[in-house]
């Protein structure tokens, strides 16, 4: 029958029926991977294939140039950077330090604020487009006016203190201060973020256990305490997974306030610094990407303990 | 089932649609176009300027990539490690980058280029910069800017302490320092820089007036040799005592530049390159004041370094080639390159510091120091290897231990020991 090569249309327009070319079947059989393909090739040229690559990488000694030969080494490299107490060492402890601090401070500050905003007030509005400023600034452009404000000689911060009577801080300069110094500054610009994200949580809690824990005549601390606390927790982890993931990753705040290496004594050199600084700066790509491994499985624990929290939190 | 068959046929179509638009390429072998990747410089603005007069008589379009030194070097980190076509003519620094580059074969041997047309003159160039251009024997890159190490200082405040000459010797800088830190208060006596890299260059110069350099003669590390030590605790010392209360130990020539052109210090020793930072009364608060004079003669002599900053190249996995060559022949050009000069630029080329037009925009004072410092400058202001980056940090670390008050031998002791076997590492 003419049908079945050439597909003319049956009367009301609808397709002869038991007409299904080769190709249309095999399509309708495999439905759900072709749908899927498009995501599927996106994740595994963006994400499956680089990570791969440095995996790769991280078992050579490619230096110099990728394309340059490279001898497959082995472990070598993990050997190296697991034993480099110089800069590999003092790195991990500076990003633990740098996210672990930061955290803290943005979690109370966060939740301070969050429960200063939760009850409406007067000029509510503008309180709330005021806190959530840094938040939406560049990070780099953030690095860049803090490191004005914090010049030592010229440097606003320093002006502010002398009025006060308090003597020239070295801040970004100093090699002590300037860990603690970034770490403020990553404060400035993420509790923001804190906010919105507990504020989200506090919104959508029902008002009931705080009305009965009123009439038992509990505090406003113990109301917070044993009441606001427990019923928000999981937004509390949401908000501590979010947030630390991102600070363990910070670079760029670093980047724009100290420059190459994390200052000249890396000061404030966190893993992403170094390997940056592995790469960019010395064309070590195999101890690079070694360095980049060992972070990745860093950030995969720390969020596997986080989770494992939630989901005990959640029970 | 219908339905189904209709949905198999339109992602069928879809497909092929997408595949069809994935084939065909572009010929763009020897492409009118040549694409230009430059780094911020005065000598950039000038090109840019003139590039009209270039389209006009070659016919080619140039198409400009601008970007800051560090973001530049990452460019080329990324695009040329990937043997990525689409810079055709580059940018690079001979001394920082330029053996990597030649090494990785990013750089095309321009040997038959340079001999091509000799009204263009190769051998007008500079013996010193076109041997920093090139690579085992055969030119890799055209010099464009060169740069020497000069001394700026405040002629009001050296007035004001009653000195009537700038130092000629380091010693007489340390004096003059200290008297005028003292006589006024807020200004610094002297400020350079201070950053673990961007410092050594500046500090390559201290090294060699003490007598000293980055290896030794038989290609040994001597950064602990006693000059060095001098050199590292005079530089750093310096610094400590007469440089800007709480000094920073990451400024690079930017911060140093505007602690100066603010008027916050009395000596900077720098690069005669940037000069226009310093005169020009848009960006300095001194631009009256400022004076200049030849690296000041440490127990060595003056010995300033001599060096070309940037230089033209092109990028061997380029298609382009000799439209890009086109392009630097006019850019390195007499006539550009005294243009170029008459701007402030110090240029590569013999002929242009010859002629009186080429020096005329300069300070008489800038002049005097420069030609003092061509002289008897040296060839490199860092140690002259592959990894340069990574080489900087270990000789500069001595420099920052010395400004943070640690002691400066024993850093320097230390510093030895990892470059030697930085150079062991590298000549495997």
């Amino acid at each position: 029958m003419a049908t079945v090569t050439t597909p003319t249309r049956a009367p009301g327009g609808v397709a002869p029926v038991g007409y299904v070319s080769a190709w249309s079947r095999w399509a309708n059989e495999h439905r759900k991977w072709l749908f899927a393909a498009p995501a599927m090739a996106f994740v595994a040229a963006l994400i499956v294939f680089p990570l791969a690559w440095t995996g790769y990488l991280s078992l050579t000694d490619a230096e110099g140039s990728v394309r340059a030969e490279s001898e497959f080494v082995g472990f070598q490299n993990y050997v190296e950077v697991l034993s480099d107490t110089d800069r590999f060492w003092p790195a991990v402890a500076r990003t633990v330090a740098f996210t672990g601090v930061a955290l803290l401070f943005e979690v109370v500050l966060g939740m301070a604020i969050a429960l200063l905003l939760w009850r409406p007030f007067k000029g509510e509005k503008w309180v709330r487009v005021a806190i959530l400023m840094p938040l939406v600034a560049t990070p780099v452009a953030v690095g860049m006016m803090w490191r004005l404000i914090f010049d030592p000689n010229i440097g606003l911060a320093n002006q502010v203190l002398g009025w006060v009577g308090i003597g020239p801080q070295p801040w970004l300069a100093g090699q002590h201060s300037a860990l603690p110094t970034t770490i403020f500054i990553d404060v400035w610009q993420w509790t923001p973020m804190v906010v919105l994200i507990l504020l989200a949580g506090l919104t959508s809690l029902s008002d009931e256990p705080q009305e009965a824990a009123l009439i038992d005549g509990a505090s406003a601390w113990q109301r917070f305490r044993h009441v606001t606390l427990p019923l928000l927790m999981p937004t509390v982890i949401v908000a501590v997974l979010l947030r630390g993931i991102d600070a363990l990753k910070t670079f760029d705040i670093l980047y724009a306030t100290k420059g190459r290496g994390g200052g000249s004594f890396h000061e404030v050199e966190t893993l992403n610094v170094y390997a940056y600084g592995l790469s960019f700066d010395y064309n070590e790509y195999g101890l690079s990407s070694t360095v980049l491994i060992l972070f990745f499985l860093i950030i995969i624990g720390s969020m596997w303990a986080l989770t494992a929290r939630k989901k005990g939190a959640q029970r | 089932m219908r339905r189904r068959a209709i949905i198999g046929t339109s992602l069928a179509v879809v497909a092929a649609m997408g595949l069809s638009a994935c084939g065909g390429g572009d010929d763009s072998g020897a492409s009118k176009t040549v694409r230009v990747t430059l780094a911020n410089h005065v000598w950039t603005e000038n090109i840019k300027q003139a590039l009209p007069e270039f389209e006009k008589q070659t016919g080619l379009k140039v198409e400009l990539t601008q970007l800051g030194e560090d973001q530049l070097s990452d460019q080329y980190n990324v695009k040329l490690n990937a043997g990525s076509g689409d810079i055709d003519v580059m940018m690079y620094r001979p001394l920082q980058e330029g053996k990597l580059f030649a090494k990785n074969k990013y750089l095309a041997d321009l040997s038959d280029k340079v001999k091509s047309n000799a009204d263009w003159d190769f051998a007008d160039f500079q013996a010193g910069p076109v041997e920093a251009t090139t690579y085992e024997g055969k030119p890799v890159g055209v010099p464009i800017i060169t740069e020497q190490e000069v001394l700026y200082y405040r002629k009001d405040l050296l007035a004001k302490a009653g000195l009537t000459a700038p130092p000629k010797t380091l010693d007489e800088l340390k004096a003059a320092a200290v008297k005028i830190k003292a006589a006024e208060p807020g200004v610094a006596g002297f400020v350079a820089r201070t950053g673990k890299s961007p410092a050594v260059t500046q500090f390559s110069s201290f090294l060699y007036s003490f007598g000293g350099d980055f290896v030794d003669a038989s290609g040994k590390a001597a950064v602990n040799s006693d000059a060095a030590k001098q050199a590292y605790a005079f530089y750093g010392g310096l610094i400590r005592e007469n440089g800007p209360a709480n000094v920073s130990t990451d400024m690079s020539w930017p911060e140093a530049m505007a602690i100066f052109t603010q008027g916050k210090a009395a000596f900077y020793t720098e690069a005669n390159s940037l000069y226009k930072n310093a005169t020009d009364p848009a960006k300095s608060k001194v631009s009256d004041t400022v004076g200049f004079a030849p690296f000041p003669a440490g127990p060595a002599g003056s010995k300033p370094y001599n060096i070309p900053s940037w230089a033209l190249g092109i990028n061997d996995s380029s298609k382009n080639q000799s439209n890009a060559w086109t392009f630097i022949e006019w850019a390195t050009s007499k006539a550009q390159t005294l243009a170029q000069q008459k701007s402030g630029v110090p240029g590569a080329r013999t002929s242009v510091w010859a002629n009186p037009e080429g020096t005329a925009s300069y300070p008489k004072d800038l002049v005097d120091a420069i030609a003092a410092s061509t002289a008897g400058g040296v060839a490199h202001d860092r140690p002259v290897v592959v990894k340069v980056a990574e080489a900087r940090e270990i000789v500069g670390q001595p420099i920052v231990d010395a400004i943070a008050g640690k002691d400066p031998a024993a850093a320097a002791d230390t510093a030895n020991e990892a470059f030697q076997k930085f150079l062991d590492d590298e000549a495997k």
